[in-house]
């Protein structure tokens, strides 16, 4: 089945290993990602912090574009894109904001748009977690996760319609699909520090270092996430948090394509697991396909 | 906020509707229970908590609100507007406060302003961001050194920082500035800061 889909600015620069894994994953179930020609960026939380028709006038551009697609679903990977697709979607709806975001655009937009969903949602309403469950090569039942959201992937609730703004349960309901053991995390959707790791470092180091210090005494093989924001923050970032609480982590932050791909049986290289900071060996030792015995996976 | 008298001279009811009408959200139904201060992630980082804030736009203090540090340090987080018992989207009225200094030149946190364009100057360039731009730009823009060297080497040795922009191809970077130069020229169609 075919999907329109947004890659967003992230997955070209830092996080290029969320684009891989994610395409590999989808191919596996099925999934034909056809990318918007000609994307741009959805402006990110600077675009909407400054002004809410630049913000939604960016993010029209591409639905418009996905308007044209033969698809009825556009799939982005990153919540940040998601939240602000779906918020200029919205705003498109009345009548007069849309006349003013119009304005700013060459033309019109398409009076309607495809429905604007996740990837992860995309998966799980493609397949069922049996069908998902029946095509893993390989368990992680030897691996224990704490599931990581991130605040924007469930709130706000009415426009993210992701189930329960403080508890979702998808990542879950995916990863424990392949075996995987997934601790019920307290921090899932607390906020990791967005964007102010460049502006004011203590607040990434101080937000990061809470959900770092948790799923470490959680004694969990990894963070998984969803949002290449909060996979730089926890990962990239992770010394920074260090500092600020005087400790060390050594907790690898995988994305839970990168996860589901394992148990997909792709080899670490397809995954892009080189480009974690703190490395995802120890979890491959666990299951037995460390690089080097990568042999027989895809 | 000091005594009576000094809330009344500083009271401006136009910018309490204006505030209600920028945010759709009604400002008297918050009865200070502090929920919203309790579960914010970033209050460490504010000058007043965040049902300061919502006190002082109910009271229409137009410049201890729009002067405060809080709203530029609020993360959009939603964490206020999920836990409200009044269902008020306080982090909508964050936001609207924040567009409001911003159009006034009331700005008490310059350099988060500063990173916000230097990132939002490479999508008008190039129609995607671009994050080596982004760090060049803030840097000149702030004068300061780049406060992130340290994870430099690493960024680099991992290829998380490609050396050139990817330019929309097509026209489609062309289309995107066009947008940032409506935004701009219909600002100053309507006298507020772009
Ligand atoms: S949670 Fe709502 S009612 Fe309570 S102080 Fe905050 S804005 Fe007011
Ligand atoms: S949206 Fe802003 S004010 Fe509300 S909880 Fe998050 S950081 Fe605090």
């Amino acid at each position: 089945m075919n999907y329109a889909y947004y890659p967003g600015c992230s997955t070209q620069g830092a996080s290029t290993d969320y684009e891989k894994s994610t395409r590999a994953v989808c191919a596996a179930l099925g999934m034909n990602l056809v990318e918007l020609p000609e994307w741009n960026c959805c402006g990110s939380t600077p675009a909407h912090a400054v002004d809410t028709e630049l913000s939604a006038a960016l993010c029209v551009r591409n639905l418009d574009i996905a308007a044209r697609q033969e698809s009825e679903t556009l799939l982005t990977p990153c919540p940040s894109c998601l939240s602000n697709l779906k918020h200029a979607a919205k705003r498109m709806q009345n009548p007069e904001a849309r006349a003013r975001v119009n304005e700013l655009l060459d033309n019109p937009a398409a009076s309607e748009f495809p429905a604007v969903t996740s990837v992860m949602q995309g998966m799980a309403a493609h397949l069922d977690a049996k069908e998902i469950a029946s095509r893993t090569r390989k368990s992680l039942s030897a691996l224990t996760f704490a599931p990581y959201y991130g605040c924007l992937m469930s709130r706000p609730a009415e426009i993210m319609k992701f189930g329960d703004p403080e508890n979702p349960t998808l990542m879950e309901s995916l990863l424990t699909a392949c075996s995987a053991t997934v601790l019920d995390f307290p921090l899932k959707t607390a906020c990791c520090g967005a964007s102010y790791g460049i502006p004011e470092r203590s607040m990434t180091a101080r937000l990061s270092a809470r959900i770092l210090q948790l799923a470490t005494d959680m004694k969990v093989d990894a963070i998984v996430v969803a949002c290449p924001l909060c996979q730089m923050n926890l990962d990239l970032r992770q010394p920074q948090a260090e500092k600020a609480a005087d400790t060390r982590f050594a907790m690898p932050v995988l994305y839970f394509t990168q996860a589901l791909g394992l148990a997909f049986g792709f080899s670490p290289d397809t995954l892009g697991l080189e480009k974690l900071r703190v490395s995802a060996d120890s979890l491959l030792r666990k299951l037995g396909t460390g690089a080097a015995n990568a042999a027989g996976s895809r | 906020m000091s005594n009576i008298t000094d809330i009344r001279l500083k009271r401006d009811a136009g910018f309490i509707a204006e505030v209600e009408a920028a945010s759709g959200q009604k400002l008297s139904t918050c009865y200070q229970c502090g929920n919203c201060t309790a579960g914010c992630p970033a209050g460490f980082a504010y000058d007043k908590q965040v049902n300061r804030i919502m006190r002082g736009a109910q009271l229409g203090l137009k410049d201890d609100v729009l002067n405060s540090r809080a709203i530029w340090m609020c993360l959009s987080c939603f964490t206020c507007s999920l836990r409200c018992p009044n269902n008020i989207d306080v982090a909508a009225i964050m936001e609207t406060l924040r567009h409001m200094a911003r159009k006034k030149n009331m700005v008490s946190v310059r350099k988060v302003e500063k990173f916000w364009f230097s990132f939002l100057n490479t999508v008008r360039a190039f129609g995607r961001s671009w994050e080596i731009g982004t760090m060049a730009l803030y840097m000149l823009r702030s004068l300061r050194v780049f406060t992130d060297i340290d994870l430099a080497p690493e960024a680099l040795k991992k290829q998380k920082l490609p050396f050139k922009p990817y330019v929309v191809p097509n026209g489609g970077a062309g289309a995107v500035g066009r947008i940032f130069k409506r935004y701009r020229e219909r600002a100053d169609r309507e006298g507020v800061r772009p």
